[in-house]
């Protein structure tokens, strides 16, 4: 990890992001910092604005006000190259996966990599064979997402957004679309990921996960960050009524 | 009326329905064309271009096929003469080809249109997650999907165009309805070469579905 007292050293600053979805006002002037190396939680009711934060943070919507930094750099469509570039350095987790049905595992992984990083095949082969390896779904590789489980398609989901070297991960719920015997094997691969350094940004539910792997989480209610604190603090020591409340129903104890 | 099932007679109407079938498939083919570009037209961003669009498939599908047909054979040549001064004959092959494959372009349209846009919208989202840019992703993510649902009700606009092929006899396309008017004509016997004429329609019909299934059924097996 890198120096946390530097300030410049942001891989994500998103400042007072606001989107509304017809009347409602999904997201209300949100802002995060997130330093190379963090793991962060959004956490929060349904409907709190948790995914479309990450996603305005990415750019699948575009907020109506506020800017989001990559890297210290501006994200701005109209600058289509940089635009593009920043974009790239984001890899994107989706609930429900997202695979292509028509390409293999192999395929799936090698599709973005030969047409938009021009890779030679062979190199794509390879790099897709070490991220496969390492979610530990190589013995897959030819198999067709839909004969997979819930748990392999986001493991392969995961390999496939890593083999594009992004430098920092967004996950939107990668767990609730799973049956429960699925969600560890999912969570292992994530926690690996965050032991080796990886920048992520985690849309969860699981409580488990974020207090052992989060570094901080992010509470969000009615669109807006409610509480912000390292993960131990925040479920130990919970500042906020709503963040008390909301730990009161979700936690068994 | 065994005098009518002659070899010579049975050929004829055998060589109608290889016009009426060679007709559908030119219609589907270059309706097909005609259909890709009206959807991408119509799915495109300039305005301009959704109308245009939109406006040819309301003016195809909402008027009658047989009106269109005659409309190019009868129509068109006077709409020349009052332009140009110059007096045209329509080749009935070319009119009849030509109303098929407009009229079934709009129906096309339609069909790329809902097969493109019912493909799930995470596709579309992980291709821009991916950097994936339109064209590749067109081509190798969302034609492919698409094409799959797309096939079911082509098959049934082909079978639709071998049938509808049979309103191109009011201009004198030899084709099979027009023979067996022909031949219903000449031996003053209608039941016989309608009814053939309607088992030559059903075999072909028929096969296309049976050929369709083979298909739809070996696709399903890649996924």
């Amino acid at each position: 990890m890198t120096d946390s007292h530097a300030t410049d050293s942001y891989m994500i600053e998103a400042d007072h992001l606001s989107k509304h979805f017809e009347k409602l006002h999904a997201l209300n002037d949100a802002s995060l910092k997130v330093k190379k190396g963090e793991v962060i939680c959004l956490i929060g009711p349904s409907g709190s604005g948790k995914s479309t934060f990450l996603r305005c943070i990415h750019g699948l919507e575009i907020p109506e006000s506020g800017t989001v930094k990559v890297d210290g750099q501006t994200l701005n469509p109209a600058n289509k190259a940089e635009y593009r570039d920043l974009r790239n350095k984001m890899g994107f987790v989706f609930q429900h996966f997202n695979l292509f049905p028509n390409m293999t595992v192999i395929d799936n992984c090698k599709f973005a990599q030969t047409t938009v990083l021009k890779r030679s095949d062979a190199e794509a082969e390879k790099t897709a064979i070490e991220y496969l390896g390492k979610v530990g779904l190589l013995d897959k590789k030819d198999a067709y997402p839909n004969n997979l489980s819930g748990g392999q398609k986001q493991r392969v989901a995961i390999a496939r957004a890593l083999c594009m070297n992004p430098e920092i991960m967004l996950f939107d719920e990668p767990t609730s679309a799973l049956d429960p015997e699925m969600i560890k094997e999912v969570l292992e691969v994530m926690q690996e990921l965050a032991n080796q350094g990886m920048t992520m940004i985690v849309v969860t539910h699981e409580m488990g996960f974020a207090r052992k792997v989060g570094t901080r989480v992010v509470f969000l209610e009615a669109g807006k960050v409610v509480e912000e604190a390292d993960s131990e603090t925040f479920f130990t020591n919970p500042k906020s009524d709503r963040a008390q409340e909301f730990l009161s129903k979700v936690l068994f104890q | 009326m065994s005098q009518i099932l002659t070899s010579e007679n049975l050929l004829f109407l055998l060589k109608g329905a290889g016009v009426s079938l060679a007709l559908a498939i030119g219609a589907l083919l270059i309706g097909m064309v005609i259909g890709v570009l009206l959807a991408a037209g119509r799915m495109s961003k300039l305005k301009i271009l959704n109308w245009l669009s939109a406006g040819y498939v309301e003016l195809f599908r909402g008027t009658p096929m047989l009106l269109q047909i005659m409309f190019f054979y009868l129509g068109i040549p006077v709409l020349i003469r009052m332009i140009t001064g110059v007096r045209v004959r329509m080749d009935i092959y070319m009119v009849a080809l030509t109303a098929l494959s407009l009229n079934s372009g709009a129906y096309q349209c339609e069909l790329f249109r809902s097969g493109i846009q019912g493909v799930d919208k995470g596709q579309w989202e992980a291709c821009e997650t991916l950097g994936v840019s339109y064209w590749p992703m067109m081509f190798k993510v969302i034609l492919p999907q698409a094409f799959k649902r797309i096939i079911p009700p082509l098959v049934s606009e082909f079978i639709t165009l071998i049938k509808d092929s049979s309103l191109a006899s009011c201009i004198g396309t030899t084709e099979l309805m027009y023979n067996a008017q022909v031949l219903g004509a000449r031996y003053y016997d209608y039941l016989v070469p309608l009814a053939v004429a309607g088992v030559m329609y059903l075999c072909m019909t028929l096969v296309i579905s049976w050929l369709a299934r083979k298909l739809e059924r070996r696709m399903a097996v890649s996924d």
